[in-house]
């Protein structure tokens, strides 16, 4: 047998299940790819990385080519001299010269691997970098530890969040007091318009609400003529306010660990995490739970809006009910899609997160376990997309669902790949739809079914090729 | 819109004068303007102050560089597209991520069985690498890469920052897993804090692929004509359009470094009777060591555009025979109607239409001739990071008036831009959304934005195509909105 037949065997799935050190393709990235994400979505801030510079030329090349937007960010250049004095040095300029030169209201900084492993303190250089005269008193420099040998992007989003909400929230947070708001996190979002959506269906219900972070136009933002450099929604005050809400709702557990826990203990919150409620069931969830928490009714205008999504539903569920799937990308993303799958009689069978925790691996089981359509999931956690192969290509599945990546192993094991999650770096626009919300269901049935229905035009001969399908 | 130099000059100092002080005395040998200047590559009297313009230094902390890292030039760049065997991004998980078949640089064979250039191998390493180091983990790893990809025919270690920080002995792991494994394993020192952008990283790839590859192995049957192709990546198979020319000329393509490249072909290399080089910047150093090692010449050639291919096949022919020579003007006897229709269809839509590059190895010279070509003007020209050698190769190209920045910062760029009115800009992804926000033309002149290849005979219509779309485009029409009465 020669060495491609080989890769597709049971035998070498085995091999390939039985690797302890090696990771071939996973679907995560690290740390400060998502600080500088949720930095974006703050107003006139400037995402600061201290470490080396080419760390954060990967993230905005990365970001914008996602995006197909401008991704402006700073590093402070370290170099060999910083690895053996510190980068004490680099910041005192590298904030100096970020202030001047692209002016910022706030400056939200994370670190590099290199910062971590020598044990730079960001608290004391950004005071250091105050006392040399720097960057002026007032100048907000909030600050996170990114280090990326710790969890992934998502960690990196949750803890940059959580450090943009300390900075901003000094010395304004009122014990029994509540400002009658509400905060969204809404995760490390690919698909930027679901945090238009959820804005949209907060206005609908009079729910005051506060996103945190809003990048919403740093990703997807007008051609003018002129070039903004901060686009970011949520402004300082909100920032700095926020601690004083009645509730904070995060749409992907997973992005939010750390800061929903301050909301909870800190700041006495109440607090609510969802798995990216995608499908109609879980986004039904959601609203109850805004409703529950606000008091505020959910209004005719969206029972109608999901009278919609749910003709949508019955009109097309006969495409993917029975099919079967395999899905990956971040834990809260493929939680969402199993559900969603689920809801349409669609089988998810191997499910792969490659940032997925033990703890996760057993909520999706019990997710799995909650629909007979779930009998046949599997789950992997911490599992690569080479394992995902062995899985393709021993255990067959009618489609593929996961970022870019993911095309290299469809293309082996022939199924269609429909595109969700980041990086999508291979098709226009994506970003531009919801996939959550009564119109996420839309656009998700739309992508699944046409791609399905795509896929037989191209395999049918004459005789099988149908006007109708 | 053309400028006075004067004008020029002034607009610079204006420029800078918004910078700190100490930033300001920092970047200001980095921008200049053409003045005039004479061939200067020989270091003669008549070299400008232009020609000094200040290269290859540490880039300034947070004034945003598009420069990245050695990593970038190592295993990004270098030893990434070799196809036949496993590059491991040894540390973290974000470099090899972020590196992950972002380049373009294509390969033949099957990916997962002889090719390996569309993954990301990474140790992905956790706090206890770290703490512990990470060289058990690296012995582990290399025989899971031999048992699971027995085609591989070595390993190549990218070291990442950490690994440097914490003193791992890679050297000794690659050692003696080359031994136990008895494929190649390459250690390589490109933790991404070292020097002062990709370059550093493409020295050292250089200088590793001489110790661990050049040498290694014995060509069959070496011959009059036998080439390597140095410093091309394959960029959208630029690779695959420059060896065709080189095949028909009747030259033997002995090695492709690197793109579409393979470890057995490399270690073959210093067999070969001349060295040709494409990308100066990232394979020089390769180059010189084989001419003083083993007595092979190199010659920098450029495949960009008719004027500059027909020159550089005549050079590289007059090395050879009559039968060389001979065939070389047969080629482009050949392919002359083909491209005077090129130039002839798009010469009207691009006459006079002006570019600024900023792109990184060779190209802010390279492609200036194929721009000339289709009647364009190069005005203003800069590397990410290159150094004095590359300005002394691209000064001379230019016309007086020229601006000139080295590794500009995302400020500057946007108000030269600004200031200097191109009608198109060639950088990369992280200026491309920039400008076109700007509703200034963009093309990426890194990646192609995702054409190509633009290499050859092959790839100038292509290029030609690519520059008329960007320009011409009908949709730039359409950045006003028509009840906006205010003109821009």
């Amino acid at each position: 047998m020669n060495t491609a037949e080989w890769i597709n065997t049971v035998e070498y799935k085995e091999l390939n299940f039985a690797r302890k050190s090696l990771v071939i393709n996973p679907a995560k990235a690290c740390q400060p790819l998502g600080a500088f994400f949720a930095a974006a979505g703050f107003e006139d801030t400037l995402p600061y990385e201290h470490g080396s510079q080419g760390c954060a030329a990967y993230f905005r090349n990365t970001l914008s080519r996602h995006f197909r937007e401008p991704f402006p960010a700073v590093s402070d250049s370290m170099t060999e001299d910083a690895a053996v004095f510190g980068g004490r040095a680099n910041m005192i300029e590298g904030l100096k010269n970020a202030n001047e030169i692209y002016k910022p209201k706030m400056i939200a900084m994370c670190t590099s691997c290199m910062a971590e492993v020598i044990g730079d303190d960001l608290k004391a250089f950004i005071s250091n970098a105050r006392e040399a005269g720097s960057i002026p008193k007032e100048l907000p420099v909030c600050y996170a530890h990114t280090p990326s040998f710790i969890g992934s992007h998502l960690t990196g989003y949750d803890n940059m969040l959580s450090g943009i909400i300390e900075g901003m929230s000094e010395g304004r947070y009122k014990e029994g007091e509540r400002n009658g708001k509400i905060n969204i996190i809404p995760g490390f979002e690919p698909h930027v318009e679901n945090i238009r959506e959820i804005k949209r269906y907060m206005a609908l219900m009079n729910v005051d609400a506060t996103v945190l972070a809003d990048n919403t136009e740093s990703f997807d933002s007008p051609v003018t003529g002129e070039y903004v450099m901060y686009n970011g929604k949520t402004t300082l005050d909100e920032a700095g306010d926020c601690v004083n809400a009645t509730a904070t709702l995060s749409m992907q557990a997973y992005s939010s660990i750390k800061t929903l826990k301050a909301m909870k203990i800190k700041y006495s919150q109440k607090t609510e995490a969802f798995n990216y409620p995608m499908g109609i069931a879980a986004f039904d969830r959601f609203l109850m739970k805004v409703s529950e928490i606000t008091g505020n009714p959910i209004p005719a205008s969206i029972t109608h809006e999901r009278g919609i999504a749910v003709d949508a539903v019955t009109d097309a569920h006969q495409y993917l009910h029975g099919k079967r799937f395999a899905i990956f990308g971040d834990p809260d993303m493929v939680m969402g899609l199993a559900g969603f799958l689920m809801e349409m009689g669609g089988e998810p069978v191997h499910i792969v997160c490659s940032n997925g925790s033990t703890k996760w691996g057993k909520e999706m089981e019990a997710l799995l376990a909650s629909s007979p359509y779930g009998a046949s999931g599997k789950v992997y956690a911490g599992k690569d997309l080479w394992h995902m192969r062995s899985l393709l290509m021993t255990e067959p599945v009618d489609m593929l669902i996961g970022d870019s990546h993911g095309k290299y192993i469809a293309r082996d094991a022939d199924v269609p790949h429909v595109r969700i999650g980041f990086p999508i770096v291979d098709r226009v626009n994506l970003h531009r739809y919801p996939t959550i919300g009564y119109k996420g269901v839309i656009n998700l049935i739309t992508w699944i079914a046409n791609s399905f229905v795509e896929d037989m035009d191209r395999r049918s001969d004459d005789a099988h090729f149908e006007l109708l399908r | 819109m053309s400028r006075t130099v004067k004008e020029t000059k002034a607009f610079l100092e204006e420029l800078l004068g918004t910078y700190p002080e100490k930033t300001r005395k920092k970047r200001e040998g980095h921008l200049a303007v053409k003045e005039s200047c004479g061939d200067t590559s020989t270091g003669g009297e008549s070299a400008c102050s232009t020609c000094a313009v200040k290269s290859n230094v540490k880039s300034i902390p947070g004034v945003m560089t598009a420069r990245g890292c050695a990593y970038a030039g190592s295993k990004g760049v270098v030893w990434g597209p070799i196809r036949d065997m496993v590059h491991l991004s040894h540390g973290p998980v974000g470099c090899g991520y972020y590196s992950w078949s972002t380049r373009r640089n294509l390969a033949q064979g099957k990916p997962g069985v002889d090719n390996f250039v569309p993954f990301q191998f990474t140790s992905d390493f956790q706090e206890q690498d770290i703490v512990y180091g990470g060289a058990q983990k690296l012995e582990t790893i290399c025989r899971e890469i031999n048992t699971l990809f027995p085609e591989a025919k070595g390993i190549s270690i990218q070291s990442e920052c950490p690994v440097g920080l914490i003193g791992d002995d890679i050297e000794a792991s690659a050692k003696k897993m080359n031994d136990e494994l008895g494929i190649d394993v390459i250690p390589v020192r490109c933790e991404g804090f070292r020097g002062v952008s990709q370059s550093l990283g493409h020295h050292i790839a250089n200088d590793t692929i001489r110790d661990h590859v050049l040498g290694k192995g014995t060509l069959a049957d070496p011959g009059p004509y036998d080439v390597a192709i140095i410093g091309d990546y394959n960029i959208g198979g630029d690779a695959w359009a420059s060896r065709k020319i080189l095949e028909e000329l009747g030259l033997r393509v002995v090695a492709m470094w690197s793109g579409d490249g393979q470890l057995e072909t490399m270690k073959l290399t210093h067999s070969v009777k001349l060295n040709l080089i494409h990308c100066y910047r990232s394979m020089n150093y390769i180059a010189r060591h084989m001419e003083e090692a083993y007595g092979i010449p190199w010659l920098e050639y450029n495949f960009f555009g008719p004027t500059k291919i027909e020159a550089s096949l005549r050079s590289i022919a007059a090395r050879f025979d009559d039968k060389i020579i001979e065939n070389a003007e047969k080629i482009i006897a050949k392919y002359k109607p083909a491209m005077n229709e090129v130039v002839s269809k798009y010469k009207a839509r691009l006459d006079g239409k002006t570019v600024m590059l900023y792109v990184g190895g060779l190209r802010p010279r390279h492609v200036i001739g194929a721009y000339e070509d289709l009647g364009m003007k190069i005005i203003g020209s800069g590397y990410e990071f290159g150094h004095a050698d590359d300005y002394k190769r691209t000064i001379p190209q230019l016309g007086v008036g020229t601006l000139v920045y080295d590794d500009v910062t995302q400020f500057e760029l946007d108000e030269l831009v600004k200031f200097i009115k191109p009608d198109l800009v060639g950088a990369g992804i992280k200026e491309k959304y920039v400008f076109q926000k700007m509703g200034v033309p963009f093309r990426q002149m890194h990646s192609w934005d995702y054409s190509g290849p633009y290499h050859g005979y092959d790839g100038f219509p292509i290029f030609a195509r690519d520059m008329d779309m960007a320009i011409n485009s009908p949709t730039w029409k359409l950045v006003k909105a028509p009840w906006d009465k205010e003109i821009r």
